[in-house]
């Protein structure tokens, strides 16, 4: 069986969508990305602008928060602290990573 | 079909009550949410507990669950007689069906078959994979092949899993962390609902020189006392190719030299950068004349690198 390649879509700030395509791609309704806008853990490409579009990286976001709602059962408080507890643990990681990275092999902790 | 159990999933006794048992799917899914979760094979474990919780919070589900009967987990089994009768409103087979499919059907005290549901479209499913590539083929871009088994609706409209195989090419600049979408590859729709989606989730294989940080590479220097004294020129390895690197004289342990543009290419335009980590390294044996030499040398520098040790030496035992 033949298969064909496929090209990817990259999930950049190069690639924008609207709120309509993030809700569909995302599985939150309109209302809830706008709730997690309101507490500006997904901040729009350009803050303000009506109707809002979102880089693709929002997806990401977006989706991490649709399975926290489902899988824990938050509500949008709970869920937006949750999302901003995240974010925070990802850019502390890559900090680490950068640091990590500058040391001698022998140097660094072990994963 | 192979028997899952879901109680021993969960840790809690067949008896449980419902608040028993969302707890214990709480205290799981906190340990192992793949959004949260650090564990080894996280995602995998919190598939089987979200699965068997979905069953086991619905008391319908539940009941039909409990009267398949006990078997041990992987067990191939099949449902005691006057089950599909009791259950089922579909003619199929249970050899290609799993359980978790079986009871995502089960809705008013019996199975349907999705399909005959007024023919509403269904979407098909995202997936979400990772996929380890080495950092030359971040480097140079790449083609993967994903082996995925997806559950996919049935000519009778029951759902089951299919082998499915993704060939992706991954871009050049896709580094650690980065994802991807492959728009329509995910699970298939059902009556004229879209396909899901796939999302790759790039993971970097370690590699024994360099160390990766988004787009930029560190990689060790070692020189010898005398290169770092002096300076030099030393031929560095790169992703793209070894480069001449021109050590200054007087380069001190720790220092970085840059070599722009050296490191990973960045996904629309643009190289992250190389970093080579100057260490100072020592022989391990030296020879007679090696070793006269170093005395020499010892005898005659008046450097002294422990100078400020002396300072605040001298202070303390001032004030003592």
């Amino acid at each position: 069986m033949k298969v064909e390649l496929t090209e990817v879509l990259w999930l950049d700030e190069q690639q924008e969508l609207s709120l309509p395509e993030l809700a569909a791609l995302s599985g939150l309704s309109e209302a809830e990305l706008h709730e997690l806008m309101d507490y500006g853990v997904l901040v729009p490409a350009e803050p303000g602008a009506a109707p809002p579009v979102f880089h693709a990286d929002c997806i990401v976001i977006a989706r991490t928060a649709c399975r926290l709602r489902s899988d824990f059962e938050l509500d949008a408080p709970g869920l937006a602290l949750a999302l901003t507890l995240l974010g925070r643990i990802h850019d502390l990681e890559a900090q680490l990573r950068e640091l990590e990275a500058q040391l001698p092999h022998g140097a660094r902790r072990k994963p | 079909m192979k028997y899952k159990d879901y109680y021993k999933i969960l840790g809690v006794e067949k008896n449980a009550g419902e608040a028993e048992i969302k707890k214990a799917y709480r205290k799981l899914a906190h340990k192992y949410h793949p959004d949260v979760s650090k564990e080894a094979n996280a995602e995998e474990k919190f598939k089987e507990v979200a699965e068997a919780y979905e069953t086991l919070k619905d008391k319908e589900k539940r009941a039909a669950y409990d009267q398949l009967g006990s078997y041990q987990p992987g067990q191939d089994f099949r449902p005691p007689p006057g089950w599909q009768q009791q259950y089922g409103d579909a003619n199929f087979s249970f050899e290609d069906i799993d359980l978790s499919d079986l009871f995502a059907g089960l809705r008013g005290g019996r199975v349907h078959a999705r399909g005959g549901q007024g023919k509403i479209p269904i979407p098909g499913e995202d997936y979400e994979v990772a996929v380890h590539i080495t950092l030359e083929e971040a480097y140079r871009g790449t083609e993967v092949g994903l082996d995925l088994s997806m559950p996919e609706f049935g000519a009778n409209g029951l759902m089951r899993r299919v082998p499915h195989v993704v060939k992706a090419r991954i871009p050049r600049g896709a580094t650690d962390g980065q994802r991807l979408r492959l728009a329509g590859k995910g699970g298939k729709g059902f009556n004229g609902g879209r396909n899901g989606d796939l999302y790759l989730n790039i993971v970097l294989h370690p590699h024994p020189l360099f160390r990766v940080s988004g787009h930029d590479l560190y990689l060790d220097l070692p020189l010898a006392p005398w290169e770092a004294v002096l300076g030099t020129g030393v031929d560095v390895p790169t992703p793209g190719g070894p480069v001449r690197l021109k050590v200054p004289p007087g380069t001190q342990a720790g220092q970085k030299l840059r070599l722009g543009k050296r490191g990973l290419p960045k996904p629309h335009a643009g190289e992250g950068d190389l970093y080579a980590v100057v260490q100072i390294v020592i022989p391990g044996m030296v020879s007679e004349r090696e070793r006269a030499l170093y005395r020499q040398l010892a005898e005659g520098s008046t450097f002294n690198p422990r100078g400020h040790f002396e300072q605040e030496i001298r202070n303390e035992s001032r004030t003592h």
